[in-house]
């Protein structure tokens, strides 16, 4: 995909899963359900040997997923974000983190990206639940070719991780040649005068925003922070230290996800503001992509606002 | 084991055993369940000394059967097991419930050698075993995978999702074992949450089904012989009619006694019992 183009990073998972299946008789997707949706349904057809579809029973999925993985085998649970994060929580927990099994989530509906879903599917806790819980790694990538990238990166690490699409597309923002690290930020601009830390869906306004920003003469360093756990602290850190101003972007409750964890980076650091864009703590609904963001005030105008609020 | 006869009393004599030494860890701990861990000795014993495809020298073994206590808070017995087979060494047996000890509370699988998977939140081990089974199946292995349940656990809806999971893939390597002792913690499982009929429940999620005293070593031994040689592509579910507390007076079918610890004088007594000298 070039740099431009809008397609739902779901897409990206479902090509790579079945490139990953067909080169690792280990890689299983276990399906609560959701492979036509979550776009794992070309895997389940191709490789039905290392597919299992336990119904709409997330519970149950997650406990199968860590006995296969004790048995060697490499399974990505494939569900929407909310129904991942909040009813599988506690199976996650006891099962797969607790004894550091390596099980993958590869979760759809991320954000308010199930937009039209209503508030029901729009997981905006996921992230934060999941960061919380020992022994997880937790990511979303910013577009499709990140997210190949960054899922092929997620099968060849040991121990349980998350990894989260969207339902609705967004433009790329990425070469297909750019390389990812798990827990490393990827310096998209550089800048002094102000940063902003962005993940996911929100990364291309967050470019958009320094743009406008560079046009009026003000420079901004700009983070794809697309793994909140383990955060990269170093990168925080040198935002803090270098330019003390940093915006953080993210389309998730602002309450435990991104935001907070650059928060608790600077806050023990005794240096720097931050001032945090996402999800206002309350839930979505019915509604275009776009208003469900704007009504967030997560829009490039509001970024700019912010970034010029602090300087 | 020369005959049936003696096999029967070598196993009775490793149930007492196990009673004896997971009343001893749960004294020395002043902490733990002696209930659901009596009423499961005699089962376990059979799978442990008889039943079971293990390696101790070698406890990830690919190729071993797997047991899952899914009713994790009962794990003395099963420890005890475990240290008298060379899992880990005995001295461990006297750290229960210890700070930085392999036998925790409730099991854990990254600490303690022998132990298939973390237990303790119930309802959840079943679906292991079931992850477990079916990549026996695709791999074709000709191990076997036994899970040991709770009847106040499956008040849990995850154990249905798990038992349909088991049809839907044929898991006649599954074996699921029932600890019918009818009691969980706020009273008899039949007025907690009716179970009605948990054989015509299994059968109806698609189990071979099967039922035995779950003290009777005779019966213990039938039953597993059937499993065994059942040429039925369905999982397998055992009914075990059992007793709390079993094999001491004052705990038997007692409340009181599902996550309590003995004194000094209600263990001696129960050390009596449990050896015959009462």
């Amino acid at each position: 995909m070039k740099i431009g183009e809008k397609i739902a990073t779901r897409f990206a998972f479902g090509e790579e899963i079945l490139a990953l299946g067909r080169e690792n008789p280990n890689v299983y997707v276990v399906d609560c359900d959701m492979a036509k949706s979550c776009k794992a349904d070309p895997f389940a057809k191709e490789l039905p040997e290392q597919y299992v579809n336990v119904g709409i029973a997330e519970q149950n999925g997650a406990g199968v997923a860590a006995g296969l993985a004790t048995c060697g085998k490499i399974p990505f649970i494939v569900t929407y974000a909310v129904f991942c994060s909040l009813r599988m929580a506690e199976q996650i927990r006891q099962e797969i983190c607790y004894p550091k099994l390596n099980v993958k989530f590869a979760c759809s509906h991320g954000g308010v990206t199930p937009a039209n879903d209503g508030a029901s599917h729009q997981g905006i806790e996921d992230m934060g639940v999941l960061r919380t819980i020992p022994n997880m790694t937790v990511i979303m990538p910013a577009d499709y070719n990140s997210t190949k990238k960054l899922l092929r990166a997620v099968a060849e690490a040991d121990g349980p991780m998350y990894i989260r699409f969207t339902r609705d597309a967004i433009p790329v923002v990425y070469d297909e040649d750019q390389e990812f690290e798990i827990g490393k930020a990827v310096k998209l601009r550089e800048g002094k005068d102000v940063a902003i830390i962005a993940n996911g869906d929100t990364v291309h306004l967050a470019l958009k925003a320094a743009d406008l920003l560079a046009a009026e003469g003000i420079s901004a360093r700009v983070l794809d922070m697309h793994t909140i756990k383990p955060l990269d602290v170093e990168a925080v850190a040198a935002c803090a230290r270098d330019i003390g101003r940093i915006v953080t972007t993210e389309d998730h409750n602002i309450i435990n996800g991104l935001g907070s964890a650059v928060c608790e980076v600077v806050a023990e650091l005794g240096c720097g503001t931050v001032r945090r864009i996402g999800i206002q703590d309350q839930f979505g609904m019915s509604a275009p992509y776009e208003r469900l963001l704007a009504i967030n005030g997560i829009t490039v105008e509001d970024i700019v606002k912010h970034c010029k609020d602090l300087l | 084991m020369a005959n049936r006869e003696e096999k029967i009393a070598y196993l009775q004599g490793k149930a007492r055993d196990l009673r004896l030494c997971a009343l001893e860890m749960i004294y020395e701990a002043q902490s733990g369940h002696p209930g659901g861990a009596f009423s499961a000795a005699d089962i376990i014993a059979a799978l442990y000394y008889d039943e079971l495809h293990l390696n101790p020298q070698d406890a990830r073994d690919p190729d071993r059967d797997r047991f899952i206590l899914s009713k994790g808070h009962v794990c003395p017995v099963l420890y005890a097991a475990l240290g008298d087979l060379g899992f880990f060494d005995r001295a461990y047996l006297h750290t229960l419930r210890k700070e930085g000890s392999i036998l925790q509370g409730h099991p854990s699988m990254s600490k303690c050698p022998g132990i298939d998977i973390s237990t303790g939140s119930l309802g959840q081990g079943l679906s292991c075993a079931v992850g477990m089974a079916l990549a026996g199946k695709r791999d074709k292995k000709a191990y076997r995978v036994f899970a040991m349940v709770g009847d106040g656990e499956c008040n849990e809806g995850q154990i249905w999702e798990a038992l349909m999971t088991a049809y839907k893939y044929r898991l006649s390597n599954l074996v699921v074992i029932f600890d019918g002792n009818g009691l969980q913690i706020q009273g008899p499982c039949d007025e907690v949450m009716p179970m009605i009929d948990i054989v015509a429940k299994a059968k109806a999620f698609g189990c071979e089904t099967f039922e035995i005293d779950g003290h009777d070593m005779g019966q213990i031994l039938d039953v597993l012989d059937a499993v065994r040689n059942s040429e039925s592509d369905l999982p397998k579910f055992i009914k075990a009619n059992t007793i709390k507390g079993k094999g001491v007076d004052y705990m038997e079918n007692s409340l009181d006694w599902h996550g309590a610890a003995p004194n000094k004088e209600q263990y001696e007594d129960a050390v009596a019992q449990l050896k015959g000298e009462k």
